[in-house]
């Protein structure tokens, strides 16, 4: 692999007010590589991004292209010196033309050439092999295949350097595969691609190297084949690998004959989960497992109300209540972290300490507002336990890392000291070590006699966790798993075998 | 699987077409049942002509700020630039101080400076487009009841003729009673709406600026990241828009060879009902500039229809806020049932609070 070396980025140095984002970091990208840069929430993957594109000017250091120094001021120039972006969050217009979305923006040409457009764009859909027609409207596409058009544009403003920023967090298994046979396509044209991404059995399925950021600094260079995962996660996290599997899940309380903190018989919902009894102990931590689509999230939310219940009956320590909104189960002492963060979950425009503050305003009522004072000392208390990194409790919650916004949110629910705590997906997209102190948050909550419903994608995460797993499949319940030494086969055979 | 999907959707109507065709099949409808209605009067090609012939420069208004509205924005001060145009074309032409040349280089000089001030401080000053061309509407009329509070008729004569200017086709026409020929007649405003037309399709199919702008519609911020310079597109548009009011402004003083502070009133609307009725989606980024001119159309033809029923002109009014009401909500209808995403009402940004 001593191919040659196209882009070089020496110690490069970058602070904002406060924090200091990246200190002497080095990173080196040769042709036809693909190459992984690592790290976790706020590691400075994304500002040495951000630098390499343009967007932020760095504070020192240099960076080389095909051995030249260049400096760029603007996305503009980085574009014009062969360095393709292709965001998350897919950056074209859905309402116009495949075509045109490869196109516009690039010519000088005042006047438009239809056909010869779309010709242009028929051959390179053609030879990338992507599933488009070049007249379609983008907004006709799926995800996945935006996302290639994407590539598409970059590739052909002959990029030599391919940045790809978590490509693959919308897509599902087989548009992930598609993505990566076009990788590996562009990679023997001789482009060099820089790939970030949270999922790390992603990174040993395609790239060559990786590279390891952590608290703005380089831990190293790796080869991805002499690199087991165990020592990636830890060099990530910067934590001794006994640390990663030190969490120890509590055992089920022994007594089943106390009353359930919750306890609900026959419970249906307008979205269409079949009528479903459910019943959870004081300090226990479950889980609904199953694939997507098998009704995990729609339980909870028949649960919490958040959709319309059809039927059934909920007992709160014995007692028979009526939950139909959202906001009596939240006076029942039942908290629920939606799995959509960005959707449900925080207001952007706000301030950290605003958007902890809400659900505990809502239920106190709009008449009687927390005093300012009361507001910052539970917010300080509150970035303190949970270690939620931010510049102070007034920074608006969407420039904090996805980790830290899921922090805040998590924070705002045990600020409303409820007795029954639902986590739909809560460590989906933020990094490892965060994953791992929310776990340990979890197992700590319930040792102080929260009850817990923990619901990951991960199925390994929610045997870390769960004492007993709720097995679903197509919206029904088949069956239930507890005890210390579960796999993730037993769940598999359960899924497999539940129902018919 | 999904990727099976997308070959077979390769046949799908664009948006913009499809809120286009809707919106020409809702014209014919409404023309056709205007036919059947009253054949007499609608049965002669001269009602038609008249549609434009007395509305040109309502066509011409709808035009400009259709541009507006496919990048995303919009312009509430067209018709108060329209109306003040109207009157201080009327007032230079009665000084005797210039002659019709400096009166349309007035008009296109009015509305060229709006068009650069609502530009400037929307796409450069981040503004709201709504707020500020508020303040245009108000400043114009302001202005207009400033310059003159009477009607004043335009009596120079170069003028009086190019307003009496008939344009006659020999091959199309009515037979009367008394077994005439009626040529049809229209008057040259019309043509420079024709020509304004065909001008605006192409800007906005073919030219570069034109895309930038349904892409910045569409999506501000990809835009951007697409190398579309966004502030500069957005600028251009109601450069584009402000130029268009003033045009309209001298054709309106063309059609009705007077300025009067009512000129222009309530054009806006009347725009923003067309152009919603033409398929021009409130969102930005959708629409066809074809569906601007059949907007008016729309618009028109239900306002003669209830005059012909004789009713009271108030109803006009109402049946126009009612339709644009239908209107709005059957944009908003289709084009969730396209995404098939929940239903939900499209408010464009403009309406929204800031991101």
């Amino acid at each position: 692999m001593q191919s040659e070396i196209i882009l070089k980025m020496e110690g490069i140095d970058k602070s904002f007010p406060g924090v200091r984002a990246l200190h002497n970091v080095d990173f080196t990208l040769r042709k036809g590589e693909i190459h992984a840069l690592m790290g976790e929430n706020g590691a400075g993957k994304s500002t040495l991004i951000k630098i390499l594109t343009g967007v932020y000017q760095k504070d020192a250091g240099q960076i080389f292209i095909e051995g030249r120094p260049v400096y760029f001021k603007s996305p503009q120039e980085a574009q014009n010196m062969g360095i393709g972006t292709v965001f998350q969050e897919i950056a074209l217009c859905p309402n116009l033309t495949v075509a045109e979305n490869i196109f516009i923006g690039r010519g000088r040409d005042n006047f438009i050439k239809w056909k010869q457009m779309n010709a242009k764009a028929a051959e390179m859909l053609n030879s990338l092999g992507i599933p488009a027609s070049p007249t379609q409207e983008l907004a006709s596409c799926s995800i996945a295949v935006q996302q290639m058009i994407a590539i598409a544009r970059a590739v052909d403003m002959d990029c030599k350097i391919l940045i790809l920023d978590e490509p693959t967090s919308s897509l599902d298994e087989d548009e992930v595969q598609k993505l990566f046979a076009l990788m590996r396509q562009l990679k023997a044209r001789g482009v060099g691609i820089i790939f970030i991404t949270h999922f790390i059995d992603e990174v040993y399925a395609i790239s060559d190297r990786i590279t390891v950021l952590r608290n703005g600094e380089l831990i190293g260079e790796y080869h991805t084949s002499a690199l087991p995962q165990i020592e990636l996660i830890s060099k990530m996290m910067g934590k001794a690998l006994s640390d990663v599997s030190a969490i120890k899940k509590h055992e089920l309380p022994k007594s089943d004959d106390s009353v359930p903190v919750f306890e609900a018989r026959a419970l249906s919902s307008a979205a269409g989960v079949r009528p479903f009894n459910f019943k959870i102990q004081k300090g226990e931590v479950n889980g609904f497992a199953g694939l997507l689509g098998s009704g995990r999230s729609e339980s909870v939310r028949a649960i919490f109300a958040a959709d319309k219940v059809t039927g059934g009956e909920v007992k709160i320590n014995g007692r028979r209540v009526k939950i139909k909104t959202p906001l009596q189960a939240m006076k029942q002492g039942i908290g629920y972290l939606p799995e959509d963060r960005k959707g449900d979950g925080i207001i952007d425009e706000l301030s950290v300490r605003d958007n902890l503050i809400l659900a505990l305003q809502v239920m106190k009522g709009f008449f009687r507002p927390l005093s300012r004072k009361q507001a910052e000392e539970f917010t300080d208390q509150f970035i303190q336990k949970l270690d939620i990194k931010t510049p102070s409790p007034n920074t608006p919650i969407k420039s904090l890392s996805g980790g830290n916004q899921q922090k805040v949110i998590l924070a705002r629910w045990l600020l409303t000291q409820p007795m029954y705590l639902i986590l739909d997906e809560p460590t989906r997209g933020i990094d490892v070590g965060t994953k791992v102190e929310i776990q340990k948050l979890v197992l700590k909550l319930a040792a102080d006699g929260m009850s817990i419903t923990f619901i990951s994608s991960e199925i390994d995460e929610m045997l870390r966790v769960c004492a007993r797993l709720i097995v679903m499949k197509d919206r029904e319940i088949v069956g239930e798993l507890s005890g210390m030494n579960l796999t993730e086969q037993d769940v598999m055979h359960m899924i497999a075998q539940g129902g018919k | 699987m999904r990727s099976l999907n997308t070959s077979k959707a390769k046949t799908r109507l664009s948006n913009s077409n499809l809120l286009f065709m809707i919106a020409g099949i809702i014209f014919v409808l409404m023309y056709g049942f205007a036919l059947i209605s009253f054949p007499g009067s609608f049965m002669q090609f001269q009602t038609f002509f008249d549609l434009f012939n007395f509305n040109a420069a309502l066509f011409i208004v709808t035009l400009g700020l259709c541009v507006v509205m496919i990048g995303g924005g919009i312009d509430i001060s067209v018709g108060a630039v329209c109306g003040l145009v109207t009157m201080a074309c009327a007032m230079l032409l009665e000084s005797g101080m210039g002659n019709v040349w400096s009166a349309l280089f007035l008009a296109l000089g009015i509305g060229l400076a709006f068009g650069l001030m609502h530009g400037y401080l929307i796409a450069y000053l981040e503004i709201q487009p709504f707020i500020i061309t508020l303040a245009g509407m108000f400043l114009a009329q302001g202005l207009l009841t400033t310059l003159h509070k009477e009607p004043l008729n335009v009596t120079m004569p170069a003028f009086v003729a190019l307003r009496n200017f008939i344009i006659e086709i020999p091959w199309l026409g009515t037979v009367n009673r008394l077994g005439v020929f009626i040529p049809c007649e229209i008057k040259p405003g019309v043509i420079v709406v024709v020509v304004l037309v065909v001008l605006y399709a192409i800007l906005m199919k073919w030219s570069r600026f034109g895309r930038n702008v349904y892409a910045v519609g569409g999506n501000r911020q990809s835009a951007r990241m697409l190398g579309i310079n966004v502030k500069q597109t957005i600028f251009f548009s109601y450069v584009i828009c402000g130029l268009t009011a003033g045009i309209s402004g001298f054709i309106f003083l063309m059609t009705t060879g007077a300025g009067n502070i009512g000129n222009g009133a309530l054009f806006e609307m009347k725009a923003i009902a067309s152009n919603v009725m033409g398929g021009i989606l409130l969102n930005g980024g959708v629409g066809n500039l074809l569906g601007a001119p059949i907007g008016t159309l729309t618009l028109l033809t239900i306002n003669e229809l209830i005059r012909a029923a004789g009713v009271q002109s108030n109803l006009q009014a109402i049946v126009s806020g009612l339709l644009l009401y239908l209107f709005i909500v059957l944009q908003s209808v289709v084009m969730s049932l396209r995404g098939r995403s929940k239903f939900r009402l499209a408010f464009p940004s403009w309406l929204k609070a800031r991101q």
